[in-house]
């Protein structure tokens, strides 16, 4: 690395890391201070409260069945339909994109007005466990999921890639899932990421719909006083952190396909 | 493998009828897809479009659309609304991409790099009553940094926390969230980006400014704008962190939509509600298509396609 | 195959997850306890703390445990009758509780019962939303005999005080918010376009001017006068920016300043109060029409407005509209006369055609006053 861009990378880093750090160790400041701001002192009564909450783990644990679904719904219905859509129907690359912005477009608040007699329906016809959201969270990651596939497919030229394998004699399904998924891994990897981080941090639908999940549970717990609601909330920012850390992830630069196409 | 040298590039010798639905035949594909988002998302929708034209009894009624496409109050939430979302689009692009590429700089699957993409997923989702509670701690009346300049300058604005409250205020706290968006979905990018271009380029003697200026900047440009658009609806939709730091409806579209939901004295009107959404989805469709004409004309790379 | 082992992979876990998904539990509500519209056609309230133990839970909605001591509340019910309560969204506005019901008709997680402001009761009376019910205390609730269909029963009131740091000095007088100590400081609790609280307040402060109901343009004056001086932000206070204090001073009902100065008290400051006018509000209680657990939600009725109910809002410092009758049968309880006084001061109170004036003047003029 010359030392330009080490400068470059330094203080970028420095900046932005600056930005999102400093409210988090607000908020870490906050919540070891006794009540009352003029209070000296630092004290972790705050957090202590946390582990004895009974609902947190079932709520973690709806949550986290939640995901795996929603990641199931990306990589079996998403992924595939964006590879197809760029490569055989450019024609509906932007009406896809616009249906895949809509959830971004219209506030939570309206989309539980629209989505509620379906929910009604599924609570009463079907289940009435928070797991049903997860049909309703898959929507709300299509804009990320969507974008983030979309940047990687950009870049990489699945056109010269699918030509080739198709000359080589792969079958659609081989030439899918063998040579075009492995260029998407970063694309994938990181709409799998924003969709954990969705369905452990989505708040406002399944609290307006009454579910107990993850964030609503840990909103619950805060209403007690305000240090233990900052603390509570900071721990779920690491929670879902170290979650996400331990996903596996091998080597992700080095995989991507290096096809020497003139 | 049979003697036909075009099989498995979709054409084949057959009558010109089944060619043609053997070409439509890909449009098979995006069915369960279309099927999928039909029920949850398209639907949903549907209710919440139409209802902007019915009123209580369910009628077909343009009165409330009308009402609200006259009324300035509506209007100036727009332009606001409109503002911050340019705004911290605009930044939250500049600073996320830097920082992406900041990433791609580094070692690749290194600690910092997880940790880095860890972090901004968990915090692209943070917003609401936490974040703005953590920004009042941080700049507020008694925050942290508040504090420091107290006592180092206390005449500048940040020894002040009046800043905050307004709109240039917000659009720092949305700016929060805007940069890790930034950051996830243009990673991807960067780093699809192969270092034989860049190889390729010193080596028929390119400066770095040559090279980003002809090759990397032109690569760059159609998913930087198409992530802008992504950061610009996803700012134009937020409520739950103005609510709690600007209490006040009018100021914003979606803060007036909150209040049509909720409003405990008189202001609760369904219909109203769902009129502004429609408004608002007819922004982003507007948006979306002056996204697409600047795609078009800046993406050299895809009109080869 | 890659592909084909995440299929596997997939199915399996979509099937576990099915499998984990918690079955329909329906609370079969004995029909009679669904339309009883009073304990004794429900075998008194021995009959319906039975029945409620059946159905083992309660769903209440938009209850902060700060408003008016719920907590203590919620916390004596669950302990006397043995049944878990199921909180919901306690940051939600009456209308939201409505909207919850609406939304949630015909679930298990819909709630049973509502504790609403004036507007929202009025808006949906006759609509089938409540079911009518009476309780035993019902004639001596003041206002109560104002619905004589009981769908909504008056259940405590409130007077609006600006409630403040007593670090920051002694407020004798409203223009005293005017000065350079308080700036950056004051807030209102809610929009005032949305919240019963946030227009009470505007309320008490023309009030304070001198002026009347019908015409709030002195204390939307006012509160330009607060903005332009650095005063006034619009931030929404909440428990956490009180405690660290970014909002140190907050105007809102009575009763959440008293749980604020308790607060304070137990970690050695004050939380003064300073009321300027007597302006309230009255909330009221009702019962869903198709709430899952019926007996519960009755019996919560019969709780929280009886004796037990009163002792805590009380000491929560709301004013229960059975106060009048235990002060006068000498039954009110010495705590929570130290909270709350023996007066029944009747605060004054907008009628439904006053707020909405109100609402339309600060449509456009709220934004000019004191936005940014």
């Amino acid at each position: 690395m010359t030392w330009k861009v080490k400068v470059w990378r330094y203080s970028i880093i420095g900046l932005v890391g600056f930005y999102l750090l400093m409210p988090l160790y607000s908020m870490l400041d906050f919540s070891t201070k006794p009540f009352a701001y003029f209070q000296k002192g630092r004290t972790l009564e705050a957090w202590k409260i946390i582990p004895s909450q009974p609902d947190l783990a079932i709520s973690i644990f709806r949550s986290l069945v939640s995901a795996a679904i929603v990641m199931t719904l990306i990589l079996i219905l998403i992924v595939p339909t964006v590879v197809w859509v760029h490569l055989k129907l450019p024609k509906l690359k932007r009406i896809v994109e616009l249906i895949c912005l809509i959830p971004l477009a219209i506030p939570a608040i309206v989309i539980v007005v629209g989505i509620a007699p379906l929910y009604r329906w599924i609570s009463i016809n079907i289940s009435e466990s928070p797991i049903t959201l997860s049909l309703v969270y898959s929507m709300l990651i299509l804009p990320y999921t969507y974008r983030s596939l979309s940047a990687a497919l950009d870049a990489a030229d699945i056109h010269t890639l699918a030509e080739a394998a198709r000359t080589l004699g792969a079958s659609t399904f081989r030439m899918m899932a063998g040579v075009i998924m492995p260029t998407l891994r970063t694309g994938i990897l990181n709409g799998s990421f924003i969709a954990i981080a969705l369905v452990l941090g989505e708040f406002t639908i399944s609290n307006l719909l009454n579910f107990k999940t993850f964030q609503v549970v840990i909103a619950q717990i805060g209403r007690t006083n305000g240090n233990v609601a900052v603390a509570v909330s900071l721990a779920s920012i690491l929670f879902v952190l170290l979650l996400l850390l331990l996903i596996p992830q091998k080597n992700r630069q080095k995989e991507v396909l290096d096809v020497d196409v003139a | 493998m049979s003697n036909n040298p075009n099989r498995g590039t979709g054409v084949t010798l057959s009558s010109a009828g089944s060619r043609y639905w053997k070409s439509k035949s890909a449009y098979l594909g995006v069915i369960p897809f279309l099927v999928f988002t039909g029920i949850f998302l398209l639907y949903p929708t549907w209710n919440v479009v139409t209802g902007a034209f019915q009123d209580d009894k369910g009628q077909f009624d343009t009165a409330k659309v009308k009402e609200l496409a006259a009324s300035p109050i509506v209007r100036n939430a727009f332009y606001n609304s409109l503002e911050i979302s340019f705004k911290t689009a605009i930044f939250g692009a500049i600073l996320g991409g830097l920082f992406a590429w900041a990433l791609t700089t580094g070692k690749p699957g290194g600690i910092f790099y997880k940790i880095s993409v860890a972090l901004s997923s968990v915090l692209a989702q943070f917003g609401g009553v936490m974040l703005t509670f953590a920004f009042l701690a941080t700049f507020g009346f008694n925050g942290v940094i508040s504090s420091i300049f107290v006592k180092l300058s206390p005449d500048s604005f940040l020894a002040q926390s009046a800043w905050l409250y307004t709109l240039n205020g917000l659009a720092v706290v949305y700016t929060f969230f805007q940069i890790p968006l930034m950051v996830l979905v243009f990673l991807p990018t960067i780093e699809n980006m192969k270092p034989q271009w860049r190889e390729a380029s010193d080596s028929l003697g390119g400066s770095a400014r040559e090279y980003w200026v002809r090759v990397g900047i032109p690569v760059l440009t159609p998913s930087f704008f198409g992530a802008m658009l992504l950061l610009f609806v996803n700012s134009f939709s937020a409520y739950a962190t103005a609510a709690t730091l600007v209490n006040m409806s009018d100021f914003l579209t979606p803060l007036q939509i909150g209040n049509a939901l909720s409003s405990e004295v008189g202001g609760a009107n369904p219909q109203e509600a769902k009129a502004l959404s429609l408004a608002m989805v007819i922004v982003v469709i507007i948006v979306m298509f002056i996204y697409a004409q600047i795609r078009r004309r800046v993406s050299r790379w895809e009109s080869s396609r | 195959m890659k592909f084909s082992k995440l299929a596997k992979v997939a199915v399996v876990a979509t099937v576990s997850a099915a499998l984990m998904v918690p079955t329909l539990t329906s609370a079969t509500a004995a029909s009679k306890f669904a339309t009883a519209t009073s304990a004794s056609q429900a075998g008194g309230v021995a009959g319906l703390a039975a029945q409620c133990k059946k159905e083992g839970q309660l769903n209440v909605i938009a209850l902060p445990h700060y408003w008016a001591d719920y907590k203590s509340m919620i916390d004596g019910f669950k302990a006397k009758y043995g049944v878990k309560i199921d909180e919901a969204d306690p940051e939600a506005s009456s209308q939201d509780e409505i909207d919850a019901a609406n939304r949630l008709k015909g679930t298990d997680r819909s709630p049973d019962v509502f504790d609403i402001g004036l507007a929202v009761a009025a808006k949906y009376h006759g609509t089938g939303t409540f079911a009518p019910y009476k309780v035993r205390t019902w004639n001596n609730l003041q206002g109560a005999a104002g619905v004589p269909s009981a769908e909504y029963t008056p259940n405590y009131t409130g007077t609006m005080t600006i409630g403040y740091d007593g670090s920051l000095g002694t407020i004798t007088k409203l223009d005293d918010l005017l000065k350079p100590v308080f700036k950056g400081k004051v807030t209102i609790n809610g929009d005032p376009q949305g919240s019963s609280a946030g227009l009470n307040s505007i309320f008490m402060v023309n009030l304070a001017l001198g002026g009347t109901f019908d015409d709030i343009s002195p204390a939307v004056a006012w509160f330009k006068k607060l903005k332009d001086a650095g005063n006034y932000i619009n931030v929404n206070p909440t428990q956490a920016t009180i405690a660290s204090g970014q909002t140190p001073v907050v105007m809102d009902n009575g009763y959440i300043a008293v749980s604020i100065a308790k607060q304070f008290k137990a970690a050695g400051k004050t939380w003064k109060m300073f009321t300027p006018a007597s302006v309230g509000s009255t909330y009221n209680s009702a019962v869903s029409a198709w709430a899952p657990h019926p007996a519960c939600a009755r019996l919560w009725m019969e709780y929280t407005l009886g004796e037990e109910g009163a002792s805590v809002w009380s000491q929560g410092g709301a004013t229960p509209t059975l106060w009048t009758h235990l002060v006068k049968t000498k039954r009110a309880p010495a705590a929570g006369i130290a909270v709350i006084g023996k007066s029944k001061v009747a605060a004054a109170a907008a009628t439904a055609a006053q707020s909405t004036k109100a609402r339309e003047y600060l449509k456009t003029a709220w934004v000019a006053a004191v936005g940014s």
